[in-house]
């Protein structure tokens, strides 16, 4: 052993590298570990599209579907709840629906829907996850004079309009989010995918 | 024969020492009172709290199909199984009671400040972990509120920026919560936080009974020793608190039995009615809000607008209201610990703090209105500026001169 040999500078070159591999290995082995928390092949298949048939609803009415284990809302407006629409962008945040996240671009539109007396809907808030509750009626006590329909949302009071659109002030950020759907025919509607060709 | 067998094993397992270090010949400050019962009674409900669980797993299922109905079995068919639930259930309420109290009794006493920084350190990771325990806990039973309070909650999580969404994923174990959630949470509740738990612990009494215990006085004991090195004002843990003690216990059985007999839903606050009805997740209960323990930190995170299009500022705010706390022994700059010589300004925001803290537990519960949001958004300032200001008006105080020895009469 020579005598010119930094002690110091060597442990520290050792502690170096021993941290490194180690760090390396320990990282390694937690890749299989932190991955098996990701959903599982099943979860992933149980996320196919569901068809659904709206020849029996009726106008005003709100039916609930499942589709990868969320609530998806099919709504149909009547002539007077598509004319208020476009009464309402003064208290609505986003009424240009802008913020492409939460819509395929074929609803993209003021009515935010392929066709604009079927509303489709992920009823599920963009606040917090809960469910808003379905209030079409107009002016209603709690909600105040100016309500118009929509939905309100029992958790924090979020509020959107029947095209699913925030409102000012409230504690959601954003619209609610309109799954990708198309129409298999005048009754059916598949929702979980585009239609073929569309973005 | 027992000191022989004593012996045997002191040769081989520090047995008689540990006794002496921790029970027989820790010297408590002589002065304890009122306040210095919690920390006992927190060890005794970890200890029910751990073996009411070990029992209620033995008939629990974590299967979103099974789970809603074993609870309901362990209440109506197990033997005493009803008891063994509600022991648990009313335990983890009592859990928070006892801990707050604890809490409080750090912050009137200063028992945080130099040299117990630690000491507070695990403490806070005690209570974030207590915090973890309970919330997973809470989605066991599969009810309403179970599975929309998780909701709730796991979408905190999605706000934050960028990975967001994907970190929600991978918590869930799903695109909703489901079967993979319950079934990790139940990992969770029964493995991994007790253990966490059980090693803080641990690590929080180390970490004490390496400085010794703070008193109500707030003066250091270990200034004035008599020729054997004890300290003058100190007394062994072992027989005097350890009996001291025994009296709280008495009277906490006393209360948790009245709960735990006549009120274990307590109306509402311990388990709430929602969580009667199985888990839904086509429908969100009217009036949705966490157990009371969580309610301060909720209503901070309801007081919060979004910004931005982003509801992260309000998942920061609640976030920031606890990493505060952590923080406390830094950024109290006074050199009196006990609130008995603290002088008018820390007494004051003390009181704000507390006032504040209380009405933002009770706007959690509470659905939102104008008036409310308005409430929740000035108590919220008032909490924050508690800490954010502690700094100031602890070096300006006008404190009083502390006494050499204990006070005790």
């Amino acid at each position: 052993m020579s005598n010119n040999v930094d002690n110091d500078k060597r442990r520290f070159l050792t502690t170096a590298a021993s941290v490194v591999v180690g760090g390396a290995g320990t990282v390694a082995v937690a890749i299989p570990f932190v991955s098996s928390m990701f959903p599982s092949a099943k979860a992933y298949a149980a996320g196919a599209p569901v068809e659904v048939d709206i020849s029996k609803l009726e106008s005003g009415q709100q039916i609930t579907v499942e589709w990868r284990g969320k609530p998806v809302w099919i709504i149909k407006r009547s002539p007077e709840t598509i004319a208020n629409l476009a009464t309402q962008d003064d208290i609505l945040l986003d009424p240009e629906s802008t913020t492409s996240s939460q819509q395929p671009n074929y609803t993209a539109n003021q009515t935010r829907s392929i066709k604009a007396e079927i509303m489709v809907l992920v009823g599920i808030c963009t606040h917090l996850g809960c469910s808003p509750t379905y209030r079409p009626e107009l002016a209603p006590e709690d909600l105040g004079a100016e309500w118009k329909g929509g939905f309100s949302c029992p958790c924090h009071g979020s509020k959107f309009d029947l095209a699913g659109r925030v409102h000012k002030n409230v504690p959601a950020p954003i619209n609610l989010e309109v799954p990708p759907h198309y129409f298999l025919g005048d009754n059916r509607i598949l929702i979980g995918e585009d239609a073929k060709g569309a973005a | 024969m027992f000191s022989s067998l004593m012996n045997w094993v002191d040769e081989r397992f520090p047995a008689t020492k540990m006794w002496k270090e921790h029970l027989s010949e820790y010297y408590a400050p002589k002065n304890f009172n009122f306040w210095y019962f919690f920390g006992s009674l927190a060890l005794l409900i970890l200890v029910l709290q751990i073996v009411t669980g070990i029992f209620l797993t033995m008939h629990y299922k974590p299967d979103t199909s099974l789970a809603f109905a074993s609870v309901e079995y362990i209440m109506r068919d197990v033997e005493w199984g009803w008891l063994i639930r509600y022991l648990h259930s009313t335990g983890a309420s009592a859990f928070f009671v006892v801990v707050y109290l604890h809490m409080f009794r750090g912050l009137i006493y200063g028992s945080y400040k130099q040299p117990r920084e630690l000491v507070w350190i695990f403490g806070m990771l005690i209570y974030l972990a207590l915090m973890a325990e309970a919330f997973m806990g809470y989605l066991l039973p599969w009810g309403q509120m179970s599975y929309w309070g998780a909701q709730v909650i796991i979408s905190l999580f999605a706000q934050v920026p960028f990975i967001g969404s994907e970190l929600a994923l991978w918590i869930r174990g799903d695109f909703v919560i489901a079967d993979a959630t319950l079934n990790r949470f139940f990992a969770f509740h029964v493995i991994a936080v007790p253990l966490v738990l059980l090693g803080l612990v641990v690590a929080h009494i180390i970490a004490l009974h390496e400085v010794g215990s703070n008193n109500p006085d707030g003066v250091d004991i270990k200034k004035h020793k008599d020729k054997n090195g004890i300290p003058l004002d100190g007394i062994p843990f072992h027989p005097y608190y350890s009996v001291k003690d025994i009296v709280g216990v008495t009277v906490f059985l006393f209360i948790f039995s009245l709960i735990l007999f006549y009120a274990p839903e307590f109306g509402g606050w311990f388990i709430e009615y929602a969580n009667f009805i199985p888990a839904d997740p086509f429908k969100t209960p009217e009036h949705i809000a966490p157990v009371w323990y969580f309610t301060p930190f909720y209503a901070i995170l309801r007081a919060v607008p979004s910004i931005a299009g982003s509801a992260f500022p309000g998942v920061a705010a609640m976030g920031l209201s606890i990493v505060f706390l952590f923080l406390l022994p830094w950024l109290d700059r006074s050199p009196v610990k006990s609130i008995r010589y603290r002088g008018p300004y820390f007494r004051f925001a003390l009181v704000l703090f507390i006032i504040s803290f209380i009405a933002l537990g009770y706007l959690g519960t509470q659905g939102v209105t104008d008036l409310y949001t308005l409430l929740s958004q000035v108590f919220s300032v008032i909490y924050f500026a508690f800490f954010i200001f502690m700094p100031f008006y602890t070096k300006a105080d006008k404190d009083k001169p502390v006494p050499e020895r204990v006070t005790f009469k």
